[in-house]
């Protein structure tokens, strides 16, 4: 098991950031405020990018920050490589809420 | 838990003790400096502004200089004016009477000259200045702060830690019932109906929006739209995805508390808990801005690093990046970018920040302090006439 360094920033975030790149395969471990979790990467993550904690249906929301940041294209799987190939921002009517 | 500090006249408290001399005018701006100069204690405002200027920018200056006079950082005003200008001294000295503050005025064309409202002044400073010494720090509870918070010179490590790491901080200031003021409007741009819901009622979610939509428009009448090519395709390339996760990595830094009143800029908040001021992102403008508003501390978040400080509110600053710590170290307060090599939890780094603030409010002086850092800028609205 690798020690990588990710961060995950809000305990209802539903992605963590990789700080280093990380390979497909690989199991990290995660600190979502006091618990750990043990994720197995299904994608390679480029550092800064974000991998899922869990899974993802399609339409649902991407949570970072404790706030949804878009909306998922397709399923994504737990370990997967979150990015502008399957999440786009949430469509808005307007500018209102 | 309580902070070290100074209890005024009118009833809030200082962090630090400052004599300000307020030039009214640009005209008496040269006095106003001549008479602080090398009196340790006492501070001179650089405004220029105060003659010909139009519309709703006369109201903001004079909020802006009644607000700094206002601020319990600062324990006694002379305010120098030269007369004939638009902003008379007369009437910012209205403002702040009734706090109770060592209160003098000089208008140069009464007086007959600079050279005698220089040695007028410096005697009336100095005056206050002995008092002032007199003054006692005494425990103030956290609930009277008012923190402001801004970020700039950002890079990858801002969202990721050390606006974070703010936020923590934030949120313990306001679980104390202490004020943070989070600003720079555009800055919104993409997360703004995130920040709505979480307003306390409709009409301060209405206000939000709207202040963001004023300033999108804007930059669409000079030829910019801010959403369109945002994030870039750089933010794109280290990982960023929607402008949604851009633009929440700045607002996180001021916690994740309830938005309880949006206020104009330079406005004296309302309510305790967090609230949002109507700023540019223009740094400087920002930090003036909030200072006005009574804020007596800000925490500053920067990844490349950036000197500015405040005549009268200390400024800690706070770096994710471990190269800015290092390379400009006369100007970072704190190190925090043991999160991101996985030395350090957000929460602890988030507690050391509220513990440096503690100590900051009652006294410990900041890098930017150190170095005399005073920087003073007022946004405007309009060209002068």
């Amino acid at each position: 098991m690798t020690k990588a360094r990710v961060i995950v920033i809000d305990g209802k975030d539903n992605v963590a950031t990789a700080l280093e790149p990380l390979r497909r395969g690989a199991e990290v471990t995660v600190e979502i405020q006091d618990n750990v979790e043990n994720i197995t990467l299904v994608s390679d993550i480029p550092s800064g990018h974000k991998f899922a904690l869990r899974d993802i249906k399609k339409g649902d929301s991407v949570i970072k920050y404790g706030e949804p940041i878009g909306q998922s294209l397709a399923k994504i799987a737990r370990g997967e490589h979150v990015h502008v190939h399957n999440v786009i921002s949430k469509p808005r009517s307007g500018r209102r809420p | 838990m309580k902070f070290q500090g100074y209890r005024r006249a009118d009833g809030r408290a200082g962090t630090r003790n400052t004599v300000l001399v307020i030039p009214s005018v640009g005209c008496s701006q040269e006095a106003a400096r001549s008479i602080a100069k090398g009196l340790k204690g006492a501070v001179y405002l650089p405004n220029i502004l105060g003659c010909g200027q139009m519309g709703e920018d006369r109201h903001i200056l004079k909020r802006i200089l009644t607000g700094f006079g206002l601020n319990p950082n600062v324990a006694g005003v002379l305010i120098v004016g030269l007369g004939c200008e638009e902003l008379a001294a007369e009437s910012i000295a209205d403002g702040i009477r009734p706090s109770g503050k060592w209160l003098e005025v000089l208008v140069i064309q009464e007086v007959g000259g600079t050279k005698k409202t220089i040695s007028l002044g410096r005697g009336m400073v100095k005056d206050m200045l002995a008092r002032a010494a007199g003054l006692r720090r005494e425990p103030i509870p956290l609930r009277e702060l008012i923190l402001g918070t801004e970020c700039g010179g950002s890079d990858f490590t801002s969202g990721l830690s050390s606006n974070p790491a703010v936020g923590f901080a934030c949120d313990m200031l306001l679980a104390e019932g202490g004020t943070v003021i989070l600003s720079e409007t555009p800055e919104l741009i993409g997360a703004e109906h995130l920040l709505a819901r979480r307003a306390k009622t409709r009409q301060v979610s209405q206000q939000l929006l709207d202040a963001v939509a004023w300033w999108e428009n804007r930059a669409i009448e000079a030829g910019q739209n801010i959403r369109q090519g945002n994030p870039s395709p750089g933010n794109i390339a280290g990982g960023i995805t929607t402008l949604e996760e851009k633009s929440l990595g700045c607002i996180y830094k001021a916690g994740t508390g309830p938005l309880q009143e949006v206020i104009a800029y330079g406005s004296h908040p309302n309510k305790n808990g967090l609230v949002f001021m109507d700023t540019p992102a223009h740094d400087i403008e920002q930090l003036t801005g909030m200072a006005a508003g009574g804020a007596q501390m800000v925490l500053f978040t920067t990844g490349r690093g950036t000197p500015i400080g405040s005549p009268i509110a200390p400024v800690i600053k706070i770096t994710g990046n471990r190269n800015t710590y290092v390379k400009m170290k006369e100007h970072m307060d704190v190190d925090v970018s043991g999160v991101l090599e996985g030395k350090e939890s957000l929460t602890e780094a988030g507690k050391r920040i509220f513990e440096e603030m503690l100590l900051v409010a009652s006294g410990k002086p900041t890098k930017a302090e150190k170095l005399g850092q005073k920087d003073f800028c007022i946004f405007k609205l309009n060209p002068n006439i």
